[in-house]
């Protein structure tokens, strides 16, 4: 079953390289929630079945497959874009500098030991490269609803390393946390609309009234 | 006693929500303050022992905290009547529910010894904060809203991934995944370094950023700018202190693990010292009196975390000093935001002889701007005094000089701002707005300076051992 775990971290992975390329933001949105339901399969391969896991599994699915891409896409409607149309770096070096990034976090984890029952698992360099490619998304596009996007890239990096834990950690912080997320990603949406109807624009690089002179 | 103190405040919150009157409402604040304050103070004198299975404990390093975060609430929530009475134009009801969901999340920070309980409720204070700095509703305010939102998510969720960390460090020690800071000060030396380590610096990143650590303060100075003034004093005294309580608790475990605390201590060194430089940089030629006060929040957080990375005899200080900060803040965000209000501007190229047009506001000001720079008789000297003697006592003569160094620069920064503000003529061009001081909105900020002052000058017996209770907690191995 972990072979088939390994597979499924590799496709996390794979996908940050996809979001870093495209400029749709519907399909950057999909290809978020398709990594939020890996991460709500990847539970159940690595621990032995209980009911604690089966409510992990579905308020994930939930959450991050559906709930919240349904928020972001409803922004996008409300804001009218489809399209990042000029990131502050292009596409083709942010995807090199995310396949490095993902390099580095192969060689990060090599430093941090996992357990002997995880042994041999990617989730340490999939939970470091998808926090990174999180960081890559968020400084270098100017919409808003990109930023957003790259904050639930970063999230699902900590996800998956928060999942070698389900067994052992109490239910409540986890619904804490993706509930956290929720309310965050909604709150989001909200300043979003304000945004774009006090600025005509969700483009955040025109918020920089505030600045030191 | 303790679960009312957490209850109370959410059970305000639903009547804010349901009640529909605009002039009622904000009276709910003053009412859930008084009773909290009074638990509080029930609860100093006696607390209960930690609950059965450790989770809920208020020790005497939540106790400073609450005290410092009570105390700032009551007197912010008298202010919040006086203030909303001259905002009736726009409704209340997120802002009277937001303070109040915030005062129940700070209530819960305080007491739990569950990290990740404690990650969740200082979670809770980022988002009910959120729509408050977007309480005046125009472009500038949603931009600092923005940036705080992003800033402080990310920072929280790096936090998060840090305890996860934590967490798995405890599991190949013992495969026990706990978050208990009872067991894990317990197992400490068991836990693997690299793990550790790799939990300890996101840690400190994480919770460094909602602290306004440089170099991770960016949104400081845009949300105290924007936000109302008693919003600001609450971000600069409560919710900052609760992020530096979450601080104080990876430190415990790095003091705990043995090894961790001498890389802990040195970061904080040079985080603080980098604030410090930083805040003396920006404030010099500040003209918008809010930013510079947010720069001054930069500052002071800088020396807690160096009175922290001193360890010591810098501890008691730095314990002291949480509660000094938050207080004297608060009076600097009340005055200016009635000086805000009367001149409908915060630059100091228009804000002018606020002395004569506002003789209390500017006054307390003044008192205010004198108390934060360290100027005897007030409390601040009292804890920043006892910081950087420690400095020299221990022999880091290099820190020491360069906090005075920094002390110094933003004196001058700080009286090139504040003084041209507060002395001469009112502008002619200028009309005053219909605000006057009243006695809600300059009777509590003068309350807290009456504080500050008798901190300063006759620290009471119970807090002088709350705080030595406290410092004792980050000196000994457990």
């Amino acid at each position: 079953m972990s072979s088939f775990a390994d597979e499924l971290l590799i496709l996390v992975m794979l996908i940050n390289l996809v979001m870093l390329g495209t400029s749709r933001l519907i399909f950057s949105i999909r290809a978020v929630a398709v990594q939020g339901v890996i991460l709500g399969i990847l539970p159940g391969l690595i621990h032995p079945f209980s009911g604690h896991l089966a409510a992990i599994t579905i308020g994930i699915i939930l959450t991050k497959g559906i709930v919240i891409p349904y928020l972001i896409s409803d922004a996008i409607r409300k804001a009218q874009i489809r399209r990042e149309v000029e990131p502050f770096i292009g596409y083709v070096p942010t995807l090199l500098i995310g396949a490095l990034f993902t390099a580095i976090s192969f060689a990060f984890a090599d430093k941090l030991p996992l357990a002997p029952e995880h042994q041999d698992l990617l989730f340490v360099p999939a939970s470091i490269a998808t926090l990174l490619t999180g960081f890559l998304i968020l400084t270098t596009r100017r919409k808003a609803i990109s930023m957003v996007i790259g904050y639930l890239v970063l999230e699902n990096g900590i996800f998956v390393f928060g999942l070698l834990l389900t067994e052992a950690m109490p239910v409540m912080i986890e619904a804490g946390a993706l509930l956290y997320l929720l309310v965050g990603i909604f709150v989001m949406g909200i300043v979003i609309n304000h945004i774009s109807r006090e600025f005509s624009s969700i483009d955040t690089s025109r918020l920089r009234t505030l600045k030191e002179e | 006693m303790l679960f009312t103190l957490v209850l109370l405040p959410l059970f305000g919150a639903l009547l804010a929500w349901i009640v529909p009157n605009n002039r009622l409402r904000p009276l709910i604040l003053p009412v859930v303050a008084t009773v909290h304050l009074v638990l509080t103070a029930l609860l100093l004198g006696n607390a209960p022992p930690p609950s059965p299975g450790g989770w809920i404990w208020l020790d005497p390093l939540g106790k400073v905290v609450l005290l410092c975060v009570s105390l700032l609430f009551a007197v912010c929530s008298f202010y919040a009547v006086g203030y909303l009475s001259y905002r009736q134009e726009r409704s209340n009801r997120v802002l009277c529910l937001g303070l109040l969901v915030c005062l129940s999340a700070m209530g819960m920070v305080t007491m739990t010894q569950h990290l990740g309980l404690l990650w969740v409720a200082l979670e809770t204070t980022t988002v009910a904060m959120a729509p408050l700095i977007y309480f005046n509703r125009n472009a500038r305010s949603i931009e600092a809203t923005w940036k705080y939102l992003m800033l402080c998510s990310v920072g929280i969720g790096l936090a998060l991934l840090g305890l996860l960390f934590l967490a798995y460090s405890t599991y190949v020690a013992h495969h026990d995944a706990t978050l208990l800071l009872g067991t894990l000060l317990r197992s400490a030396r068991d836990l693997n370094p690299g793990w550790l380590h790799a939990a300890v610096i996101f840690l400190l990143v994480g919770y460094g950023s909602k602290m306004g650590l440089a170099p991770l303060h960016a949104w400081k100075p845009d949300a105290y700018g924007e936000a109302p003034g008693l919003v600001g004093a609450l971000l600069a005294g409560g919710l900052v202190n609760c992020a530096f309580l979450s601080i104080l608790r990876v430190y415990q475990i790095c003091l705990a693990s043995g090894l961790e605390i001498r890389f802990f201590q040195q970061a904080l060194l040079v985080m603080g010292l980098l604030s410090m430089a930083l805040a003396a940089v920006f404030m010099a030629r500040q003209a918008d009196f809010k930013r510079m006060l947010a720069y001054s929040s930069v500052e002071h957080m800088g020396i807690l975390a160096i009175g922290l990375g001193l360890g010591k005899g810098a501890l008691y200080g730095a314990l002291f000093h949480l509660l000094n900060n938050g207080l004297t803040k608060g009076v600097l965000f009340l005055s200016s935001a009635n000086i805000h209000r009367s001149y409908s501007n915060k630059t100091t190229n228009v804000v002018k002889g606020v002395l004569t047009r506002l003789p209390w506001s500017g006054g307390l000001f003044l008192a205010g701007f004198i108390a934060i720079t360290g100027s005897p008789p007030f409390s601040p000297f009292i804890s920043e005094y006892t910081i950087v003697s420690s400095a020299f006592i221990d022999g880091h003569h290099l820190v020491g000089g360069l906090f005075l160094l920094f002390l110094g620069i933003v004196f001058i920064g700080m009286t090139l701002t504040v003084l041209p503000m507060v002395m001469g003529a009112p502008p002619v061009d200028v009309e005053p707005t219909d605000y006057q001081d009243r006695l809600l909105t300059v009777g509590p900020p003068l309350f807290m300076m009456v504080v500050i002052l008798v901190l300063g000058v006759w620290p009471p017996e119970f807090l002088v051992t709350l705080l030595k209770d406290g410092a004792a907690m980050l000196e000994v191995h457990p």
